[in-house]
């Protein structure tokens, strides 16, 4: 059998002396797929994706791709695209630079870029539709073609695996379409894709496989069978409201909970 | 006019001190850089201050003042990363604990030793003037390998100080990258004591660069902009000082603030007027 794209083994996050913020949390991702990761605010999304990439405090557990454990080396294999609120869109730094530090780690020092990581960055522009705009300042682009940007920057390091946190959060519909869609092309030419996110409907939608995440992974599975009221009821506590109108559940999260969503 | 220019340069002392001060304005124009845009302008002061209690401790004990002031500074770097390390000590506490500490240290020593004391104040507030030959060989050497390392790791810099966590995740090494960049950061702090002094130092660190991050939106710009503010303010800082009689350090800074505050209006103007065209 084909090794898993990505394995998580039994990851255990601690930041502090309480309660880890993601307990012996276990998947497998067979290539070409794209998972979407939901739960709570506070449930562990980010310290998932940050446990995978080793950025935090792994305490026990281990990540695998494509079946060989994960190091500084084989790290370039996964792609991270960050949330929005971390970057200083103000950094004096156009697009085609963005994407050229995917091969920064891949370059010895004093070297300038060879025509090779030149080619990977046109071609990493080309694929994620950025190319006529190399040349802009960062943040002088739409939500959705900065997610491009970030995403051209993954495939420039040569990542297979592809880390999106809240990709979407903040950003208008047409851009978010055009995330998906794009995510949708990557998928297809046979990159693997995790995806945290707060739109349920989203993953349903579009997505081949759900996580449920509330420190520990609460189900996993095709969205059909683990969008369930009795799931969500479970992973959510009461911060969200299964409401069935007109035949159709409807999921409604209580915002309230999630202060990250009071941005205008 | 010319000979407004070429008096000064008769002098030995006024060459050697344009000459400083130029090199002095290029290295804090590209470390600059990334303290403008990582926001370390606090910790840059802090090293600058926490250096003046090697300089006293290197002059009393007659040791090399500027190897006495890196150790100190690079000393305070590593004490802050130390301290805040276990979030016991928040990083601006543990720089307020530290930086007044050495500094009074400083301070201590010589106010027991006071035939030194206006040697000592000149790197307080720096006499650009005073600059020996041997001061100018520190200056150029330092200054150098200053930009050589930043060049052997230059876009691993730019990386980790745009986007931290992913530098981190695709395998830069970048804790040692953020020492690495404190260590250069006392170093130019350092190199540049004489020619500006401790306590505006720091100036010369942020306002050219903030001015050159106005003009521009790409950082390899940004930097050449930065040292060139920086030098035309060292240049006409120091012939403001040979004619008003000034302080060299203060007559550079403030000529860099004055560059600073008519960029900011310009630059506003600019845009205001692009707005108007827009509609």
């Amino acid at each position: 059998m084909e090794n898993a794209a990505l394995e998580v083994r039994e990851l255990t996050v601690s930041y502090g002396d309480g309660r880890p913020a993601l307990e012996r949390a276990s998947l497998s991702l067979p290539r070409g797929e794209i998972l979407g990761v939901v739960g709570p605010n506070g449930g562990g999304k980010s310290t998932l994706l940050k446990g995978i990439l080793g950025i935090a405090p792994v305490s026990s557990g281990k990540v695998f791709v494509a079946g060989n454990k994960v190091d500084r080396r084989s790290r370039r294999l996964i792609g991270y695209v960050p949330q929005r609120e971390e970057v200083d869109w103000k950094f004096p730094v156009s697009a085609f630079d963005v994407v050229m530090m995917g091969r920064v780690p891949s370059m010895k020092l004093f070297r300038r870029p060879s025509s090779e990581d030149k080619k990977a960055v046109w071609k990493a522009l080309a694929d994620v539709g950025m190319a006529d705009f190399a040349d802009k300042q960062i943040g002088e682009f739409s939500g959705g073609q900065q997610q491009r940007i970030f995403l051209g920057r993954a495939l420039a390091q040569g990542a297979e695996v592809l880390l999106l946190d809240e990709p979407v959060s903040g950003v208008d519909a047409p851009s978010q379409r055009e995330v998906f869609g794009l995510l949708n092309d990557l998928r297809e030419a046979g990159k693997t894709v995790v995806v945290t996110t707060h739109d349920l409907s989203s993953v349903a939608e579009r997505f081949g496989l759900a996580l449920i995440l509330n420190r520990r992974v609460v189900a996993v599975g095709r969205p059909e069978d683990v969008f369930t009221a009795e799931i969500l009821n479970e992973a959510y506590d009461s911060s969200l409201m299964i409401l069935n109108v007109g035949g159709r559940t409807i999921a409604v999260e209580d915002v309230n909970h999630h202060p990250t969503e009071h941005r205008a | 006019m010319l000979e407004f220019i070429a008096e000064p340069l008769s002098f030995g002392f006024m060459q050697r001190g344009l000459l400083a001060s130029c090199l002095v304005a290029i290295i804090c124009g590209t470390l600059g850089c990334f303290v403008v845009l990582k926001g370390l302008a606090f910790i840059g002061d802090a090293l600058a201050h926490a250096s003046f209690g090697g300089v006293a401790l290197a002059f009393v004990l007659g040791a090399n003042i500027y190897l006495g002031a890196f150790i100190f500074a690079l000393g305070t770097a590593l004490g802050i990363g130390a301290l805040s390390q276990g979030g016991r000590v928040r990083a601006d506490t543990a720089i307020g604990v530290l930086f007044a500490g050495t500094f009074a240290f400083g301070i201590l020593i010589i106010s027991r030793v006071e035939a030194y004391t206006v040697d000592l104040f000149g790197y307080l507030f720096g006499d650009v003037l005073s600059i020996t030959r041997s001061d100018l060989i520190t200056i150029t050497v330092s200054g150098v390998l200053v930009l050589v390392v930043v060049a052997a790791f230059y876009r691993q810099f730019i990386f980790a100080a745009f986007d931290p966590a992913v530098a981190a995740a695709s395998g830069l090494p970048t804790r040692f990258l953020e020492y690495l960049l404190l260590g250069l950061l006392g170093a130019t702090i350092v190199t540049s004591l004489q020619a500006i002094g401790i306590v505006l130092v720091v100036a010369l660190l942020v306002t050219p660069s903030a001015t050159a991050y106005l003009l521009t939106n790409r950082f390899h710009t940004m930097i050449f902009a930065s040292m060139g503010i920086g030098c035309l303010s060292a240049l006409l800082g120091i012939y403001l000082s040979y004619y008003l009689d000034v302080a060299s350090g203060a007559a550079i800074i403030l000529t860099a603030t004055a560059f600073f505050f008519i960029t900011l209006v310009l630059t506003g103007r600019r845009k205001k007027l692009s707005e108007v065209h827009w509609e």
